[in-house]
């Protein structure tokens, strides 16, 4: 009876290793595939602009009202801790490389996952499970050519500059913290910023992030709902592990990113 | 029933469009059709009746390229389908037309956008020819003034209608309809089976209607290739098919309850499930 379960419980683990591995390689091909079929994308630009309207221009509301209150938060937070060092005047800088660095491009990207990722999943879910895709198909049109690529370049598109929104209106909440609401010198504020931030170290390099989270977020969505079973439930759960799998890939990016960008600064 | 007489007279004389031989169709190790044969004519309306589950759509699939024979062959205008390649399949597909079961319109788009998909994708023409396609489709479905609608304000027939129209919109030489009748009101039944009868006419194209709706089928089309559980078990023409004797197609056609295929689906003794037969052994 033991042996059995053994049995059993080491055909489960090669299943779901076997499936993982199937799974990891269709998701590489159809990656793959649209990269390769990214050319109507540019060729007929109108495809993607549409569709950077409704991933980037809709996520705009979530992007800068968070964005805001996290900034109005870090000058709370940063101002009471620098106080007690008698740096205040160091807040601007505090700010400013805390959202350009990660928050900006970290949280801007889980929020473009939960709002513009799990829409596209739906979407693209729904098409498969009403048959548009077949459909789509049947008329000699490829899907991934019209209506995949031009979500992916949309996504890659967008992400930066929604990240490029949320550090600028989260500077502007510690602004409004620090200098406005508590009274730190003005001056100092953006002048200890302007010293701080380096353009290449610190702007580049959180632009490369936001661009390599915007690849990820965008890719795992469409794959998500290509791949979802054309049922309720099935799309459903493809949005799920849309949200969850693009917050945990962030993050996990985020780390490797930061300890080659940032080791030893 | 084999009707060798309505089948010289059909399928002789006019060439075949699509040919299909011995075609076998496995889902993993679950076979769904078994050695198949088929000949579509040119210019006729030819339906393939069977209950649902019984491959209909999976031979349309087939027809289209969608999926690979396991074995055999299907021949659309001469060329194999399975050996085709992507260009190629692609190349062949805009001479296809097909309407799915329930429209699959591109929810995002209006009705006009719909019809004008295939031209814009397919052909350079100018926008005022396109509007004047787009028009003449429409009109030959009764829905020129729905075409700025949203196919979520479309009842379920006139969203039926404009997938034909968009079906039609390159003057396909062949239409494959899955289940073209499913979920229509009484006229809208009416409707669909006239405009799939009359355009296979006017467009001079050749039809294939995958349907378990015996009879607005057997009023429009030429002639029947009745399946079940993966074989062609009958063929002829619609009144053949319905003074067939043969009891799988007679409790078809009739919509018998009882009869070759049960009203139970496989199940161990009643007795047994409702613990009978345990509580009076006890």
């Amino acid at each position: 009876m033991p042996h059995r379960k053994v049995g059993f419980g080491l055909r489960s683990i090669g299943a779901t290793v076997v499936n993982g591995v199937w799974r990891l390689g269709y998701a590489s091909r159809f990656f793959m595939m649209t990269l390769i079929s990214s050319g109507a994308s540019f060729r007929r630009i109108h495809l993607t602009i549409r569709e950077i309207y409704f991933t980037g221009v809709m996520s705009l509301i979530i992007i800068l009202v968070s964005g805001l209150f996290v900034g109005m938060v870090l000058g709370l937070q940063g101002y009471e801790t620098l106080q007690k060092y008698g740096s205040e005047s160091a807040l601007g800088s505090l700010v400013a490389l805390s959202l350009v660095r990660e928050l900006g491009p970290v949280l801007a990207a889980l929020l473009f996952a939960s709002r513009a990722g799990s829409a596209i999943t739906a979407e693209i879910g729904l098409m498969k499970a009403t048959e548009q895709l077949s459909a789509m198909e049947m008329m000699a049109v490829d899907p991934i050519s019209r209506v995949v690529a031009p979500r992916f370049w949309a996504g890659v598109i967008s992400m930066p500059l929604l990240a490029a929104m949320f550090s600028a209106i989260g500077v502007f909440g510690g602004y409004l913290v620090g200098v406005v609401f508590i009274g730190v010198d003005e001056g100092s504020f953006w002048s200890q910023m302007q010293a701080a931030v380096d353009f290449r170290q610190d702007i580049v390099n959180g632009v490369i992030k936001s661009v390599v989270f915007g690849i990820a977020v965008t890719a795992i969505a469409l794959f998500e709902g290509y791949d979802a079973p054309p049922t309720a439930e099935g799309v459903s759960h493809a949005t799920t592990r849309t949200v969850v799998t693009s917050a945990l890939v962030v993050l996990g990016l985020d780390f490797i990113l930061t300890v080659f960008m940032f080791r030893g600064v | 029933m084999r009707a060798s007489h309505i089948k010289e007279q059909i399928l002789v004389p006019a060439e075949n469009l699509v040919e299909i031989s011995d075609l076998n169709f496995t889902y993993g190790k679950r076979p769904i059709l078994k050695g198949i044969n088929m000949k579509i004519p040119k210019g006729k309306l030819v339906a393939i009746m069977g209950l649902s589950g019984c491959g209909k759509t999976t031979t349309l699939r087939l027809i289209g390229g969608a999926l690979k024979p396991t074995t055999g062959s299907v021949k659309v205008a001469g060329k194999e389908v399975s050996g085709l390649d992507k260009e190629a399949l692609y190349k062949m597909r805009r001479k296809m037309g097909m309407l799915f079961q329930f429209g699959a319109l591109f929810t995002d788009l209006s009705v006009y956008e719909n019809v004008a998909f295939q031209m814009r994708e397919h052909t350079d023409l100018p926008e005022t020819v396109i509007r004047d396609l787009v028009m003449m489709k429409l009109h030959a479905v009764g829905l020129r003034g729905a075409h700025k609608l949203l196919p979520s304000e479309l009842s379920g027939g006139m969203a039926r209608r404009v997938a034909l129209a968009r079906a039609i919109a390159l003057d396909p030489m062949l239409m494959m309809y899955d289940e073209p009748f499913a979920g229509l009101d009484p006229i809208s039944l009416s409707v669909i089976g006239n405009l799939i009868r009359h355009l296979n006419d006017a467009l001079g194209a050749t039809s294939i209607i995958v349907t378990h709706d015996i009879q607005e089928s057997l009023k429009i089309v030429d002639y029947v290739y009745f399946m079940a559980d993966g074989v062609v078990v009958a063929e002829g023409s619609a009144e053949d098919i319905k003074a067939s004797k043969l009891p799988y197609v007679h409790q078809f056609v009739w919509g018998e309850i009882d009869g070759p295929v049960s009203f139970h689906y496989p199940s161990p003794p009643y007795r047994k499930d409702l613990l009978l037969e345990s509580v009076n052994a006890a």
